[in-house]
């Protein structure tokens, strides 16, 4: 692992919304860094602007003024093909909601990033039940998203961020709507999968319950990046690493 | 990803068969309309396009269609046959007697009287019995239907006497005519029989029929004889639409098929692209990950024109296929006989089925290329 090492660096981001007396200023100059290796927390109260710091990260919302890069790469600055084409192959995304497609079954929505990648369909599918497997689903594999557990959902939306193999796994509130032992679960086989040296993960929580996997933890209030703990290095569950 | 798309399409069952059915049923609704209009207005033609051995038909100058005929002189048999480029040329009566049977029971008729030597205009479908028995003493031919008006429910026999206009005829044969516009009998007999079913005119020629030589154009003698002798000359096709166009001018016919196209028109657009519309904008979330994850606008774009193709095409398939089948059914029936369907109803439905589907398609696509993908990050 080489923390030294910047997955994403923000200088400077703002972004507003909206004109004149209705205009919002959601970020105000965060300053930001993720390290490479590690898996960062991004706490604060709701409506501090965690969500749309990530959305700008992902590269699906533009800023308003100052830079974000990806390992090296200035998103904003690509053109929107070339950013829709670098987010298809660096970022792996992990939502609140799963955000599942109903019409077709853990494989194949685990498969989607890798058919979107222009994989053919059955060796798409293929590769998404061996990870699947992996993930403890292997048995669910054909199963339709509403005839698994929140967590069986989440673990599939995780195989979803993960089969392409990102170097960014950008995760939104990802064990909110799962219980303790679920959420641990899931954030176990994020941190285990998820995490090598070149890569990096960014959570964005309320659930102060998966703390101890985080590696850096940044607070967020009011549009800013108040500080990041890594001072105190967590102790993730040996088996994570 | 054509298989996300059409597993997005079908996965709500209501909605997609919603969706078919609603295309399915615009298309039937326009296909029926349509060719029955068609057959309707190609019926006003019948009795011309049943004359396959002449080409060129004339008349009085001011003769529109055929039902309205002023008689011609005899001289003007004469003077077309002089005209350079005529083969040969014969007169036709046509008269609307009424037909009465031994029982009593009648009905106006469309008798059309041919050339005594030649025949010229003679059913070539015949049911039951040969035209050429004509040349039989009161003597004449009439359509299946016609006889069914007459002898309802009796089976088709020859040598059955009828009077039309108190003249005693005998059926000689049983032909296939084309269904006229009305519900006439039509019934076929000698020149010389037909005029004895008339008043007391001093003319009766209705139509010389002419067939131009070898060499020249059925349009060509047209204008020479109209040069030449000042009468109406028409080739088999112009006279048909001039009967056609005449009937789409004068009469309600257009009105009444036109509102029940609009409306199968419009009701299909509003259904069909209503509820493609709300399928669509009930997936935005979906579309939304997938634009997250990386999917770009023309491939998000290519899933929507799929979904709306597919709908389209099963829908337009299954609409075909229940208009043919209407139409196999009731072109056995003798009220409709001759109404079919049309493939240029066919095309012309399918490009209205295109155009609802890709109207659908684009309204529901702006919805889908103006979401912001950050969508996917809201609870």
């Amino acid at each position: 692992m080489n923390p030294s090492r910047p997955a994403v660096q923000c200088r400077n981001l703002r972004k507003q919304f909206g004109d004149g007396d209705t205009r919002i200023e959601v970020l105000r100059g965060v300053e930001f860094t993720a390290q490479a290796g590690e898996l960062t927390f991004l706490l604060g109260p709701s409506g501090c602007g965690k969500t749309t710091l990530i959305s700008v990260i992902a590269g699906l919302l533009d800023s308003s003024s100052g830079d974000v890069e990806i390992f090296g790469t200035a998103v904003e600055k690509l053109d929107p093909d070339a950013r829709v084409r670098f987010r298809r192959s660096h970022l792996g995304f992990v939502f609140q909601q799963y955000n599942l497609l109903p019409a077709l079954t853990a494989a194949e929505n685990a498969a989607v990033p890798l058919l979107a990648a222009g994989v053919k369909p059955r060796e798409a599918v293929g590769r998404a039940r061996e990870l699947l497997g992996k993930l403890g689903l292997a048995d669910r594999a054909d199963t339709l998203p509403s005839r698994l557990s929140g967590g069986q959902q989440q673990r599939v939306a995780l195989a979803r961020a993960l089969i392409h193999g990102p170097k960014l796994v950008v995760c939104d509130e990802p064990t909110a709507a799962l219980d303790h032992a679920t959420g641990e679960s899931v954030m176990e086989l994020l941190a285990g999968a998820a995490l090598a040296p070149d890569r990096a993960v960014i959570v964005v929580t309320h659930d102060t319950r998966v703390l101890p996997f985080a590696h850096a933890i940044a607070q967020m209030d009011d549009g800013r990046i108040l500080g990041v703990d890594r001072t105190q290095r967590r102790t993730a569950p040996a088996h994570s690493h | 990803m054509n298989m996300v798309a059409w597993k997005m399409l079908t996965h709500e069952r209501a909605k997609y068969l919603g969706l078919v059915f609603a295309i399915a049923f615009s298309t039937f609704l326009l296909e029926n309309q349509t060719s029955i209009f068609a057959g309707i207005l190609k019926r006003t033609a019948s009795q011309i396009l049943d004359v396959t051995d002449a080409e060129v038909w004339v008349m009085d100058p001011s003769t529109q269609y055929f039902e309205e005929t002023k008689a011609l002189r005899d001289t003007a048999l004469t003077r077309v046959r002089g005209v350079p480029g005529t083969a040969w040329a014969v007169r036709l009566f046509k008269g609307i007697p009424v037909a009465r049977t031994e029982t009593g029971r009648f009905a106006q008729s469309i008798v059309l009287g041919l050339d005594d030597a030649t025949l010229v205009g003679a059913p070539r479908k015949m049911v039951l019995g040969t035209w050429d028995r004509l040349r039989e003493p009161d003597s004449v031919v009439i359509d299946r239907a016609g006889y069914l008006l007459l002898y309802p429910g009796q089976p088709l026999q020859l040598g059955r006497r009828l009077e039309l206009n108190d003249h005693a005829v005998t059926i000689v044969g049983i032909s296939e005519a084309g269904a006229p516009f009305a519900s006439f009998p039509v019934i076929h007999t000698r020149y010389s029989t037909a005029t004895r079913f008339q008043g007391l005119e001093r003319n009766q020629m209705a139509f010389i029929l002419a067939r131009p030589t070898p060499g020249t154009s059925a349009e060509a003698l047209c204008t020479s004889i109209h040069a030449a002798t000042g009468l109406r000359a028409r080739t088999s096709a112009e006279f048909a639409w001039d009967c056609i166009r005449y009937y789409l001018k004068n009469t309600g016919i257009p009105v009444n098929f036109g509102i029940t196209i609009a409306i199968a028109l419009i009701v299909g657009t509003v259904v069909a692209g209503q509820t493609f519309y709300l399928f669509t904008v009930e997936n935005l979330r979906q579309f939304g990950t997938l634009k997250a994850i990386g999917i770009p606008n023309r491939r998000l774009m290519a899933m929507v024109l799929l979904q709306g193709a597919a709908v389209g095409a099963i829908g337009f398939a299954l609409g075909t296929g229940m208009a043919a089948v209407f139409f196999d059914v009731f072109r056995q029936q003798v009220a409709t006989r001759g109404i079919i369907l049309m493939w240029q109803s066919v095309a012309l439905t399918g490009g209205c089925m295109v155009f609802v589907v890709v109207l659908a398609s684009v309204l529901s696509l702006r919805r889908v290329l103006v979401l912001e993908p950050a969508i996917v990050f809201r609870a």
